[in-house]
């Protein structure tokens, strides 16, 4: 007699340990495997799109600082960046470099937040995410000599920086690039040859190549997939073009290969930050300009490669102090559009570690 | 004057009068369990200090040390907090079965400590069949999971159980099978008669039967890497979800138990039990070995990822099950060829033969095993950038 | 370093293949018409020498007398960039072809849009709303929106 089963509809979220801030998920399983699956987003929306509008120009450099909260330094740099396209604003050397090195420190960061949020959801109690946020807490100790803020720091400004380096982030810089090889080596020991999260995620959420450019999908999610492409190389902006550094791909585009990408990640940014720390020139970090930016009329859409993949901003100014229309790119809210595709067929453990491999962020999903 | 069941016995029965026999038995058995539960429970709590500390040196942090000297007193604080909260059930679920769910867990942890001997003289009871009753007592734990998964209507919980009922029971059979070799070795099935037996620790005369005994051991009690039933990241917390208060306390309370339970187990079939030099108590040798078999339990915890179910499934039926296979065969085949005909307790130099074929033959089978199960795909490729993209191309 | 088309030189492109379809153009930007949408974007996507497989962001603004939606296109093949913009005139039920059938991409961020701004994307899968609830009256992006 055959035994007569139904699918169970669960609502994964919005409040759900695995979910990155409040998402959800509405998934019908059959027994463990997921047969269908939709995401619910607007949990998180707070309509930074609109407040742009009613903001200054200046202002709005505190709006993105919400957006990716595990790296607000990036998403402050693409703001400045679409800005300074569209008011053609020189932006002083010394602060170029303080940028990329902020930024790269703020990669570093956000790489290690998801790696340890990966791995606990994989199922190691707790252990790598507190080896990895020991060593985020020192980077966010760098910024906070930088701008006084740890998360939402607001240390850009359209044509500078808020202020320069006081003199003892030069030493802690240091100490800590010194260090953060070694954690990496630790992460690697504990975690890229370990059976177990092989077999969990090895060809689990596999991304083609085709299928990722396809679905607008950047970041080290793409170049997971084999998809060579990075802005920082692409479309060189601030200062990369004088870095020497490598772009890591993976191989197969699976779960493991966008862990083992942003790994390979951090040691690039510490090997930019390095040359940047040998090269900084000395000089201002701002430009004088007036309180209440004027850009003139038009448009211009301006992006970075922030952790998450490529984050862009669309600024239609008309002249006045705040922009007519500001819209963002942002990377989470895209890198999600491939995620019923991936899941659906998969088991239940899958489902969390391919939705935790790619690392979204609710503040940046739902704006 | 040793606090064991004979002397409480003999103790009442000078009190009353001829003829309450009965009385004078059942006083002696409730005193006696009475303190047993109390300072397991006591023991419980400050094993969960003690977890929660070893687990804080494993993740580079501190641990609770506000409460007590190095906070000793926070499972008073804990047990304090989760009393006095609010019971809260869901309005669908089985109140009964619900109920009942965290006491047909924890019942089976303290029964096993019944028959658990912790030094020559110092246990509640001796059965003859210690091993049986063992596993069918913690078979029981399944009941407990179920009950809790289905009796709170939450399908996270409902979810759990499901996985729970499946795992406990695939992962009961390799387990008994481990022990069977143990029983095999000793000749006894009661727990003293296997201590009794080890002139040799059963850790070095069967390595094979350790090793599958401490992985279905860490299954049963649903912890790291087999922790799927709770599976925080997933379920949010399997079967016990839906529960607060009390009955959640209970619950956490038997999942402590667990790890104690099976260390004891551990310390009895493969560690010697109370045996060890006497500069000190047999007791002590007990708690000292109990102690180190959780440290190696809680460090398993602490480090592994999760499998997957169909994963663990398969590595019960695929990986485990032929390796005690294995062993038993193994062990009655030297039984049979060291003591042909002989009724005499094989002797320690025999035993170290028998350790060394064993040690060979385990190290044999888990290359084999690893290279059968293991999945060599599963190593990194080269990666090769795709054609569709070339940052550095120059478009005219 | 990224390559951006001028407007003038996608017009060319595009003219030479779809007479007609391309209103004006400025120096970043080209407008064409928004019903010839679909076959220009497959015409982008697929052209060797343009490729622009990949759809960076579409977004759209409110001018009060139409919207504009803006198709931010990169080629990573070619290293090559471009914008192609579309007029959608009128406030009450405003409606351009989905090109979710070129490039997936476009799937959530034409669902923010239609929810967002309130414009209708035609041959869209599932054009529901996404940030806000269904039922929510209005569109809060739109310049004439009341708080």
């Amino acid at each position: 007699m055959p035994i007569r089963t139904e699918p169970v509809t669960i609502n994964l979220g919005p409040q759900h340990p695995s979910t990155h801030g409040v998402f959800r998920l509405r998934v019908t399983f059959d027994g463990e495997e997921v047969i269908d699956l939709e995401p619910v987003f607007g949990y998180l929306h707070r309509g930074t799109e609109k407040l742009a509008e009613e903001r200054t120009y200046t202002q709005i450099v505190t709006l993105t600082d919400r957006l990716d909260y595990e790296s607000a330094m990036s998403n402050n740099l693409g703001y400045v960046t679409a800005l300074e396209k569209l008011g053609g604003i020189e932006v002083p050397e010394r602060a170029m470099y303080l940028r990329v090195i902020s930024v790269e420190l703020q990669r570093i960061a956000s790489h290690l937040v998801f790696t340890g949020f990966f791995l606990q959801e994989l199922g190691t109690f707790v252990t790598m995410l507190m080896y990895c946020f020991r060593e985020r807490e020192r980077i966010l100790d760098l910024f906070e000599m930088l701008c006084g803020a740890r998360i939402t720091v607001s240390y850009m400004r359209p044509g500078g920086l808020t202020q320069d380096a006081p003199s003892d982030f030069w030493p802690a810089l240091n100490d800590f690039l010194e260090d953060m090889p070694g954690y990496i080596d630790e992460l690697e020991e504990l975690i890229t040859r370990n059976e177990i999260v092989l077999s969990r995620t090895r060809d689990v959420g596999v991304l083609d190549p085709e299928v990722a450019i396809d679905a607008s999908i950047s970041g080290p999610i793409l170049r997971a997939s084999g998809v060579q492409w990075d802005l920082r190389k692409a479309d060189p902006y601030e200062i990369y073009s004088e870095m020497d550094f490598e772009i890591p791909i993976g191989a197969t585009g699976d779960c493991f290969d966008r862990y083992i990408v942003r790994l390979q990640e951090m040691r690039e940014s510490v090997k930019i930050i390095k040359q940047c720390v040998d090269k900084i020139p000395d000089g201002t970090v701002k430009t004088d300009g007036a309180f209440f930016m004027r850009p003139p009329e038009g448009d211009a859409y301006g992006c970075v490669e922030a952790p998450r993949g490529e984050l862009g901003f669309y600024i239609v100014s008309d002249g006045g102090i705040s922009p007519y229309r500001c819209k963002i790119r942002s990377p989470s809210f895209i890198n999600t559009t491939m995620l019923r595709d991936m899941i659906v067929g998969g088991k239940m453990s899958d489902l969390i570690v391919i939705f935790g491999s790619l690392a979204v962020n609710m503040g940046e999903v739902d704006r | 004057m040793e606090l064991g069941f004979r002397n409480i016995h003999a103790f009442v029965s000078g009190i009353l009068p001829d003829g309450l026999e009965w009385i004078a038995f059942s006083i002696s058995g409730i005193f006696l369990a009475l303190v047993v539960i109390n300072a397991l429970v006591g023991v419980a709590a400050l094993y969960t200090w003690f977890e929660r500390r070893v687990l804080g040196r494993f993740q580079s942090r501190l641990g609770p040390n506000r409460w007590g000297p190095f906070g000793l007193l926070q499972p008073l604080a804990d047990i304090i907090k989760l009393i006095t909260k609010e019971d809260i059930s869901p309005n669908s679920a089985d109140r009964i079965v619900s109920t009942l769910a965290p006491i047909a867990l924890l019942v089976p942890a303290f029964l096993v400590f019944a028959i658990i001997p912790f030094g020559t003289n110092s246990f509640l009871g001796d059965l003859n069949v210690g091993v049986l009753f063992i596993m069918g007592v913690t078979g029981m734990n399944t009941f407990g999971i179920f009950m809790g998964g289905w009796g709170s209507r939450n399908k996270y919980a409902m979810l759990g159980a499901m996985r729970g009922v499946a795992m406990l029971v695939s992962y009961e059979v390799p387990m008994a099978l481990a022990l069977a070799g143990a029983v095999l070795l000793a000749g006894s099935l009661s727990l003293s008669g296997i201590v009794a037996s080890q002139t040799l620790p059963f850790l070095i005369v069967q390595p094979l039967g350790f090793l599958v005994f401490i992985i279905a051991a860490s299954a049963e009690m649903s912890r790291a890497p087999f922790d799927m039933i709770e599976a925080e990241s997933e379920l949010t917390g399997g079967y016990h979800t839906e529960f607060s208060g009390i009955k959640f306390a209970i619950f956490q309370l038997a999942e402590f138990m667990a790890p104690l339970v099976t260390a004891a187990i551990l310390t009895v079939v493969f560690l010697g039990g109370s045996r060890g030099p006497d500069l000190i108590p047999g007791q002590v040798w007990f708690i000292l070995k109990a102690l180190a078999a959780t440290f190696l339990l809680l460090w398993i915890r602490a480090t592994w990822p999760r499998l997957r179910v169909d994963q663990i499934m398969g590595f019960a039926w695929k990986g485990l099950f032929p390796l005690a296979l294995l062993n038993i065969f193994l062990i009655a085949a030297e039984i049979q060829f060291f003591q042909s005909g002989g009724i005499e307790p094989i002797g320690v130099s025999t035993l170290l033969i028998m350790s060394g074929i064993n040690w060979l033959v385990t190290g044999i089978a888990i290359y084999i095993l690893a290279n059968v199960l293991g999945q060599p795909s599963l190593q990194p490729k080269k990666p090769v950038p795709s054609p569709l993209a070339n940052m550095y191309a120059e478009a005219e | 370093m990224t390559r951006a088309l001028t407007g003038g030189e996608l017009a060319v492109q595009i003219n030479d293949n779809f007479p007609n379809t391309v209103d004006e153009y400025t120096d970043i930007s080209c407008y064409i018409q928004s019903n010839d949408l679909p076959k220009v974007a497959r015409f982008l996507k697929e052209t060797p020498n343009l490729n622009f497989a990949f759809l960076r962001s579409v977004s759209a603004v409110d001018y009060i007398d139409h919207f504009e939606i803006i198709y931010h296109l990169l080629s990573m093949r070619l290293n090559l960039s471009a914008v192609v913009k579309t007029k959608c005139p009128g406030r009450e039920d405003p409606c351009v072809p989905s090109v979710v059938d070129v490039w997936r991409g476009a799937n959530l961020q034409e669902r923010e849009i239609w929810d967002l701004m309130g414009i209708r994307f035609d041959g869209h899968p599932n054009m529901k709303r996404i940030m806000l609830w269904e039922g929510f009256q209005g569109h809060p992006l739109r310049k004439d929106f009341l708080r």
